[in-house]
């Protein structure tokens, strides 16, 4: 079976089952099976899903299938006007930005955007930025302050990249100058991570006064991956990191660092892309109506206060 | 190049060497020259034959730029709590007790307020030697409110930076400090006061992409290692070598993103003499 997780399996084992019956239902007079076999599933479903580690949140959030920024951008806007390029370099294609309506409201929506295939990863450089990226996204953020429209971003990379040339043309500074600038960016800013927030590459684009993760994606200061390596110096030890970082979104609910989680479908937002961009897009809805409603300085002011209070410390 | 040698550091608790040794003896890390304690710290702990910066902490920065007596420490005793309570092969809350007992400080920045020449100023200064002087909940805060003391003082802030970045075993409440930093230099660059910003070896990940990048003014020391990915991945990532002098304070200069380079025994000098261009 092609993109299925291994806790997926049993799964979706047996709603292939129930799809093959369905096939001759009506000749065999089956139907109370099948309604004892869709019970099973959905016991089984819940079971598994309200009982992930925290490894397997991760492996949901990197689901080859669920949604991307253009993805929700599509199914959430009634109309979108990209935008290209950082006006001094190139056109970053891991970011991807523009002008949208949601339901009436004009914004700024900008995201990470992953590929789907191996042509378009390495097209999208596998949602990985580089510094021209997030110049791209500060000059359509500034534009946005310009015309007075509130700031949608969608986070979803497994890193800002680490190449000669990002290096070269400035990612840290790139991604400090966001930092810098979003904090006081005169108009209202929604982040919600949709798959992953790998540190810095994440937040470059994910200071806001609203930060939200859908219920599978995971946010922290580096990759279980990586943590590994550099921490228990092997691979091997990603589990445990995982479970270490404390980097799901119940985690980061409790250490007040987001303010809410986006539910998924039963099953991950892979399962049901237009269910979950419709939740998506109701709370993105409910968000902006309150913030815009916000003076911008008292929204400036209270966007500072917000991330002066995460930290945990001693006197 | 010694920079070169010391780029396989990275920001795990292991790579907690203080450059300077014990003894009255001390051996250049580069020329090999073997130099009296004295007179390298008369010489700001740069070698006097090759130039080779050792590694030094915030005790030595302050002494080397601060007026004799002058510098008041700010919130000395801040901890790190445990809000994780994470654990790799060692308990962060026991790895946090043993740092602060090898080294004598309670986290890896020192702030404080103090006077470079006749010039008040807010400063924070770094420290590699604890926890590879990475960034969590105490180093953001204590920067953030040494921010507020220039903010509030209509006084300049100085961030002396040296760091492998932010720091993994705080998670996502490292990564936050960023943007609780950044945002207090938006305030500070709002009201129109200075910011310079120090590099010296090394200066890494979420501390580089987060104030030590965000200065008015940007100095680096000769030869550190300045960057955002460290060598090793970005040496993974395009699977060849990394050409010679790459992420140094010489290539960041070369490509635009310092203002000087400044030899540290000249530091004072050369800060005082920016400092009076920074005001209205
Ligand atoms: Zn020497």
């Amino acid at each position: 079976m092609k993109n299925v997780l291994d806790f997926e399996k049993p799964i979706i084992e047996l709603e292939a089952k129930i799809a093959e019956m369905r096939k001759y239902e009506d000749k065999l007079q089956i139907e109370e099976e099948i309604k004892i076999l869709e019970d099973k599933v959905y016991q089984l479903k819940k079971n598994v899903f309200q009982n992930l580690s925290r490894w397997q949140r991760v492996q949901l959030a990197r689901h080859p299938e669920r949604p991307y920024t253009l993805d929700y951008i599509y199914m959430i806007t009634d109309d979108y006007v990209e935008l290209h390029g950082d006006r001094y370099y190139g056109d970053d294609k891991a970011i991807v930005g523009g002008f949208a309506t949601i339901d009436g409201r004009q914004v700024m929506i900008i995201g990470h955007q992953k590929g789907r295939d191996t042509k378009s990863n390495l097209y999208r450089n596998f949602g990985m930025p580089n510094p021209e990226g997030y110049r791209k996204a500060l000059r359509l953020m500034k534009l946005a302050e310009k015309y007075n429209k509130p700031v949608i971003t969608l986070l979803d990379t497994p890193g800002a990249f680490p190449g000669l040339e990002a290096e070269q043309n400035g990612q840290a500074e790139a991604i400090a100058r966001n930092l810098l600038e979003m904090s006081r960016l005169k108009v209202p800013i929604i982040v919600t991570v949709i798959g992953e927030g790998a540190s810095g590459g994440a937040l470059g684009i994910g200071v806001g006064d609203r930060v939200m993760m859908l219920e599978n994606t995971w946010y922290s200061v580096i990759s279980p991956e990586s943590c590994s390596s550099i921490l228990w110096r092997s691979w091997e030890f990603k589990e445990q990191a995982a479970e270490a970082l404390k980097l799901t979104a119940a985690d980061l609910l409790k250490l007040k660092i987001i303010d809410r989680i986006i539910p998924e479908p039963l099953g991950g937002a892979h399962k049901d892309h237009q269910k979950t961009a419709n939740t998506l897009k109701n709370i993105l809805i409910e968000e902006l109506d309150s913030l815009v409603k916000i003076k911008s300085d008292k929204l400036v002011n209270l966007r500072l206060e917000k991330f002066a209070k995460m930290g945990v410390y001693e006197e | 190049m010694g920079w070169f040698k010391r780029s396989k550091e990275n920001i795990s608790p292991e790579s907690q060497k203080f450059d300077i040794p014990d003894g009255q003896w001390i051996k250049c890390n580069s020329c090999s020259e073997i130099i009296h304690r004295k007179q390298l710290e008369l010489n700001a702990w740069v070698c006097p034959s090759c130039d080779y910066h050792f590694r030094i902490g915030s005790g030595e920065y302050i002494s080397i730029l601060f007026e004799k007596n002058s510098f008041k420490e700010c919130d000395p005793k801040m901890k790190s709590g445990d809000p994780l309570e994470f654990t790799d092969t060692k308990k962060y809350s026991d790895r946090i007790k043993s740092t602060i007992k090898k080294s004598g400080l309670n986290d890896a920045v020192k702030t404080g307020l103090g006077m470079i020449g006749n010039k008040k100023v807010s400063f924070a200064c770094m420290d590699f030697r604890f926890i590879g002087g990475s960034m969590g909940s105490v180093v953001g805060e204590k920067i953030a409110r040494a921010i507020d003391r220039a903010y509030n003082e209509k006084i300049p802030m100085i961030i002396i930076s040296q760091s492998g970045g932010a720091r993994m075993m705080e998670g996502a409440l490292s990564l936050m400090q960023m943007a609780k930093t950044s945002a207090r230099l938006a305030r500070l660059d709002d009201a129109g006061l200075p910011f310079i910003s120090i590099l010296t070896d090394p200066t890494t990940g979420g501390t580089t992409a987060s104030y030590a990048m965000l200065g008015d003014i940007i100095i680096a020391e000769p030869k550190a290692l300045i960057g955002f990915a460290g060598p090793r991945v970005i040496k993974q990532t395009i699977g060849k070598d990394l050409p010679e002098g790459f992420q140094s304070s010489e290539f960041l200069l070369e490509h635009g993103f310092v203002d000087y380079i400044v030899n540290r025994k000249n530091m004072k000098e050369k800060l005082s003499q920016t400092l009076e261009y920074l005001k209205k």
